[in-house]
């Protein structure tokens, strides 16, 4: 049964890939490009690897697809056929390169051997050793955020890289001048703004439930943060840029995801000045694993601030982009309402 | 009684899979773009809380079955409500039903 | 049973996959990338139950919402940002 349903999401998976490629019309991609992330979240379910399929489906499908929708809408709408390109040095390099990719998975261990060179060294001491060393039913949460937190500390830190990035080509302002709630808001669409005022809650709130359930079930900072920053993005496309930067402040938000970095940076300082190493959360109280939980409690914390306000101040930026692009926009929307 | 509820548990999923079967074929064989949103968001709704019905029936009364309540309302309110956009979206767009030929039928995809 | 239900939501996603592929236009992809992920959910959902991990229904919670999300952002931006070529709205 298991079998049958990965060979069908692969099929889906590569029907999908095909069509990208084929595809002209750029809108269409990023809708199945939508498609190819909701069928490899469901892949990795299968694999029963439910945090990266959780991370999949709210990035994958949900921010990326935004993100990609709302840099389309300042570009040209169908790509461009290219003619006089030549095709057979490209072919034959991606063909080798696949060739002698596939030469090489001969020799890999069979999928999920438990006698593979991968699971042999620190997986079973992690496996082992975490149920009374840290004491919280998630491992996945464990390894992430105690035994690997340099690892998460540096993708936290990349995170805030990307949105440095962005402000500095694409710049952010205080105030932008021509921001108006015209018919950039679904005005008409009555049915939408009351469902979108019944919903907005509940995913916020969903959004604390799956940060602070992480070390029970799957999800944690990443997950949370990125719901968090969907449901204000929701709010932001029914009602308006306005009104959304009236719930959220730009100077507030500007400031958000250097103090989520200060957070998570800071547990390492503050282990440092009670006489511990850089993240040795054993100093933080008297019980070991409860010390390991408070020091999981506060980093997954900071990640989840980073990784929340990162996303909505990119969104930020780009519909701000979108809205400056556009100014005979209101004459015509209202006209033609 | 714990026969009946296995009873019923198959009846309403095998119910709710007749449906999304159904409407998938009406989303491929209907003619029309209002058509196949008619047929598409009717089963859609109609096929999800099925299911999970049946599996809420399942799992008797735990975390799990609330959790699937919460399913259930959350597809009620959004579900229609996105077919409902969708419409209007392909109405405001030009697309007119009816098999009559549209702008944005007639651009090349 | 299970297994019954997951065969359904399987074929139903095969022909969505195919309307998202023949789609006349690009309401139709839209539609069809829809249906898809309300299939996924439910995928997810069943697949939960098959597998014996009840935690996993997080997961097809967030999709739902997700999904959501992803239509209103598309026919928002479709309505109004990228309907014609110079970027000026569809009304």
């Amino acid at each position: 049964m298991d079998t049958l349903v990965d060979i069908l999401l692969l099929a889906f998976i590569a029907i999908c890939a095909i069509a990208i490629l084929r595809l002209r019309d750029l809108f269409a991609a990023v809708m199945m490009f939508g498609l190819f992330s909701l069928i490899a979240a469901g892949l990795f379910t299968t694999m029963h690897a439910p945090d990266v399929a959780f991370t999949e489906a709210a990035v994958g499908a949900g921010i990326s697809t935004i993100l990609i929708l709302a840099t389309l809408s300042q570009t040209a709408r169908r790509e461009k056929s290219q003619v006089g390109r030549n095709v057979i040095l490209p072919l034959v390099v991606v063909w080798v390169t696949g060739a002698a990719l596939i030469y090489g998975t001969v020799d890999l261990p069979v999928f999920g051997d438990p006698a593979a060179a991968a699971h042999q060294h620190v997986a079973p001491y992690y496996i082992n050793e975490s149920p009374h060393q840290i004491g919280i039913p998630n491992m996945v949460a464990a390894v992430l955020a105690s035994y690997r937190a340099y690892d998460t500390l540096g993708e936290v830190v990349v995170v805030f890289a990307a949105l440095i990035g962005v402000i500095a080509l694409l710049g952010l302002r205080r105030r932008p001048e021509g921001v108006e709630s015209g018919p950039l808001t679904l005005d008409h669409h009555q049915v939408l703004k009351v469902v979108a005022r019944l919903v907005v809650p509940v995913i916020l709130l969903f959004a604390l439930y799956v940060q602070f359930h992480g070390e029970y079930s799957p999800g944690g900072g990443f997950q949370a943060g990125v719901l968090f920053a969907a449901g204000i993005i929701l709010y932001a496309l029914v009602f308006g840029l306005k009104s959304a930067r009236q719930v959220i402040p730009p100077r507030l938000l500007g400031r958000l995801p250097a103090a989520g970095v200060l957070i998570f940076g800071g547990t390492g300082l503050l282990t440092m000045a009670l006489g511990g190493n850089y993240l040795d959360y054993n100093v933080l109280a008297e019980h070991p694993p409860t010390a390991q939980q408070i020091g999981i409690i506060m980093v997954e914390i900071g990640v989840g601030v980073t990784v929340a306000s990162v996303m909505l101040l990119i969104y930020f930026i780009f519909a701000e982009r979108g809205m400056r692009r556009r100014p005979g926009n209101d004459a015509g929307g209202e006209a033609g309402r | 009684m714990a026969l009946l509820i296995d009873l019923l548990s198959w009846a309403l999923i095998l119910t709710g899979g007749a449906f999304g079967i159904i409407g998938g074929i009406g989303l491929l064989r209907l003619p029309d773009f209002f058509s196949r949103i008619h047929a598409a968001s009717l089963t859609d709704s109609m096929c999800a809380p099925c299911i999970i019905a049946g599996l809420m029936l399942q799992s008797g009364l735990t975390l799990v079955t609330v959790k699937l309540a919460f399913l259930i309302g959350f597809l009620f309110l959004t579900s229609p409500t996105a077919s409902h956009a969708l419409a209007k979206a392909a109405l405001h767009g030009g697309l007119k039903p009816g098999k009559c030929h549209s702008p944005a039928e007639a651009r090349p995809d | 049973m299970i297994v019954a239900a997951i065969l359904s939501i399987m074929i139903t996603m095969a022909l969505a996959v195919t309307r998202a592929l023949l789609g006349k236009t690009v309401y139709d992809r839209i539609l069809a990338v829809n249906v898809f992920g309300t299939k996924t959910v439910l995928l997810i959902a069943a697949l939960a139950f098959l597998t014996g991990r009840p935690d996993v229904l997080d997961i097809a919670l967030a999709y739902a919402l997700i999904n959501f999300i992803g239509m209103i952002a598309v026919l928002r931006y479709f309505e109004y940002g990228g309907a014609e070529e110079n970027g000026r709205g569809a009304d």
